[in-house]
């Protein structure tokens, strides 16, 4: 294999070698730089422009991140097309629900300063696409956090390949990417279907299985391109909780579900054989999904055994921590739980959170609805998420109950809790209880 | 193999040598490994324990999330970096932790892909070095 400077075989456009010359301020021949690297790591032949971009890179991981960050905006960097922002390490507009140290704090925060003294808007939320504007069907785009990569691809049909730290800013900086991966038409074609026809409508058509839905997807297509078949019409939300937890559980960032996704009209679309001539519809691999299968990922997704179903004999585990909004809660979500919360506060025992953005702050503010959800003792939490900053105040070993797959898959890993997965009415049934409380008659 | 030379594609350029580390199973650097001491974390990992700091880490590639660039780039940073790392299948990650390691700290790991065969000759503990040009070479 022979060695290959991609700084010779990439074709660059006049703007881009302006950049790469410093032309543009030493942060874009950074950016510029590390772009030409990564377009001959991916074999890319050229880059092509993107007109919006969305950065996970503004979350502290460690000193290197800021270091990073500093670097840019000491070079002058300006991101070049509309770009938002994910998740920081910390809740701005209610500091105090910071639980960590001081200096951790103080450098989350200073990361987060940096990305939006680079012209990023600050909407700290891991739903963008839950705010305006969003990306229409085939625009490019660059974005990052696997969850919005998996809802723009597949619900909104933009384009976008799967993005991370550093990469993200630095395709924001200069309106760049490599052409590769499913920034292309010809990598946008399903490979593997996964049949749910022969479930009863009942379960086709739960939106709370569909965390488990996705979940079983992600562990059994790893990184290629599902198709899902014999779905009923889900909303946005049962779509964005669907790919949150087929890209914890795998590495999907694209997913066509039959009669729902723009891009599936028809299994045959959604295959990519969009040529009559070729005739049948092939596809890589061709999973039924049954019952079982179902259940056995339900299983998976609680880590409590026999906490998870209603037949395991967990009807008096005690809950510790009620989770909810991975991805940040929507208004609709809050619609849905309002009712159920009532107007009883959940058991003293257990801590009740849920993350959500400043679009949905400000339509719970609206209604007299946050003062409501405060009184009873619901933490309500903008700009970060309990699975990546020290939001929870009970230590960890206990056990959290969310109707998320994707807090279902981090939770143990990162803040150290057991998780018992269930619906958004077990859930807050739970929190009332202090223990857990299923609902058979939902079960599958 | 002992003594020889293999010729691989650069994904990020540089030099490094040091004694092979050879990972038979990917492994995800983010929730994988330390950054603070170049330790192995993950405890579903048959190596967890060993460290991946100045060795040769040859591992057929990396696994799961974004945030392993990060994970590396810090590595470096802290010192705790491989002194090269050795791919079988291709892996933007640690390609672009390695980049930015380049940018930020003016040093990273050099990161190479071997053909599946070349991969394979490679063992466990050799005395191997990388150069600029991706050739990789074992002392004999």
């Amino acid at each position: 294999m022979a060695a290959v400077n991609p700084f010779e075989t990439v074709e660059l456009t006049d703007l881009d070698r302006a950049m790469l010359s410093g032309d543009h301020g030493e942060a874009a021949a950074v950016a510029m730089r590390i772009l030409v690297a990564m377009a001959g790591v991916y074999g890319a032949d050229r880059l092509l422009d993107i007109e919006g971009a969305h950065i996970d890179g503004c979350l502290y991981h460690g000193d290197s991140g800021v270091d990073f960050a500093e670097l840019l905006v000491a070079g002058g960097a300006r991101v070049r097309v509309p770009t938002t922002l994910n998740v920081g390490g910390l809740d701005l507009l209610h500091p105090e629900e910071f639980a960590g140290a001081a200096e951790r704090r103080a450098k989350a925060l200073r990361l987060m300063e940096c990305y939006e003294e680079m012209g990023c808007r600050t909407i700290w939320t891991c739903a963008p696409y839950q705010t305006t504007p969003r990306p229409a069907f085939g625009q490019q785009v660059a974005w990052a956090e696997s969850n919005a990569i998996v809802f723009a691809n597949s619900v909104l049909g933009a384009r976008t390949h799967r993005y991370g730290d550093f990469i993200d800013i630095c395709a924001a900086i200069t309106g760049r990417v490599p052409a590769v991966g499913l920034h292309l038409e010809e990598n946008r074609r399903g490979q593997v279907v996964f049949d749910f026809r022969s479930l009863p409508r009942s379960l086709t058509s739960a939106s709370w299985l569909l965390p488990a839905i996705g979940y079983v997807v992600g562990e059994r297509c790893a990184n290629r391109v599902p198709v899902l078949l014999g779905l009923e019409n889900a909303h946005e939300d049962g779509l964005k909780a669907l790919g949150a937890a087929a890209a914890s559980s795998g590495a999907v960032a694209l997913f066509h579900a039959v009669g729902i996704t723009p891009e599936a009209p028809t299994l045959e679309a959604a295959l990519g054989f969009r040529d009559p001539e070729r005739g049948g519809v092939e596809a890589e691999e061709w999973i039924e999904i049954t019952a079982d299968d179902l259940r056995a990922g339900l299983r998976r997704l609680s880590t409590v055994p026999g906490a998870a179903a209603p037949d395991g004999g967990g009807n008096d585990l005690r809950i510790d921590v009620v989770a909810l909004g991975s991805p940040h809660f929507s208004p609709r979500e809050f619609a849905e739980l309002l009712p159920m919360i009532c107007c009883r506060p959940p058991a003293a025992s257990v801590e009740f959170v849920v993350c959500t953005n400043r679009v949905s702050l400000d339509f719970l503010e609206r209604g007299g609805d946050l003062e409501r959800l405060r009184d009873l003792g619901v933490r309500v939490v903008v700009d970060t998420c309990v699975v990546v900053a020290p939001i929870l105040r009970t230590p960890a070993g206990g056990v959290l109950m969310t109707n998320s797959g994707k807090f279902a898959h981090y939770a143990p890993g990162n803040v150290g809790f057991d998780v018992v997965f269930g619906s958004l009415s077990e859930c807050v049934r739970s929190a009332h209880a202090g223990e857990l409380r299923r609902d058979p008659e939902l079960w599958p | 193999m002992s003594g020889g030379e293999l010729r691989g594609r650069v994904l990020v350029g540089g030099a490094g040598a040091g004694p092979v580390l050879r990972l038979e199973a990917p492994l995800s650097f983010w929730g994988g490994v330390d950054p603070a001491t170049g330790r192995i974390i993950d405890r579903r990992h048959p190596r967890c324990g060993e460290s991946v700091s100045g060795r040769v880490l040859v591992m057929p590639y990396g696994r799961g999330s974004s945030s392993s660039s990060s994970v590396l780039l810090e590595g470096v940073r802290l010192g705790t970096a491989p002194a090269a790392v050795v791919l079988r299948e291709l892996d933007g990650i640690l390609a672009l932790g390695a980049a930015v390691a380049r940018e930020l700290y003016e040093q990273s790991p050099p990161v190479v892909l071997l053909a599946p065969a070349d991969w394979e000759a490679v063992r466990e503990g050799d005395e191997a070095s990388v150069d600029v040009s991706g050739c990789l070479r074992i002392a004999g």
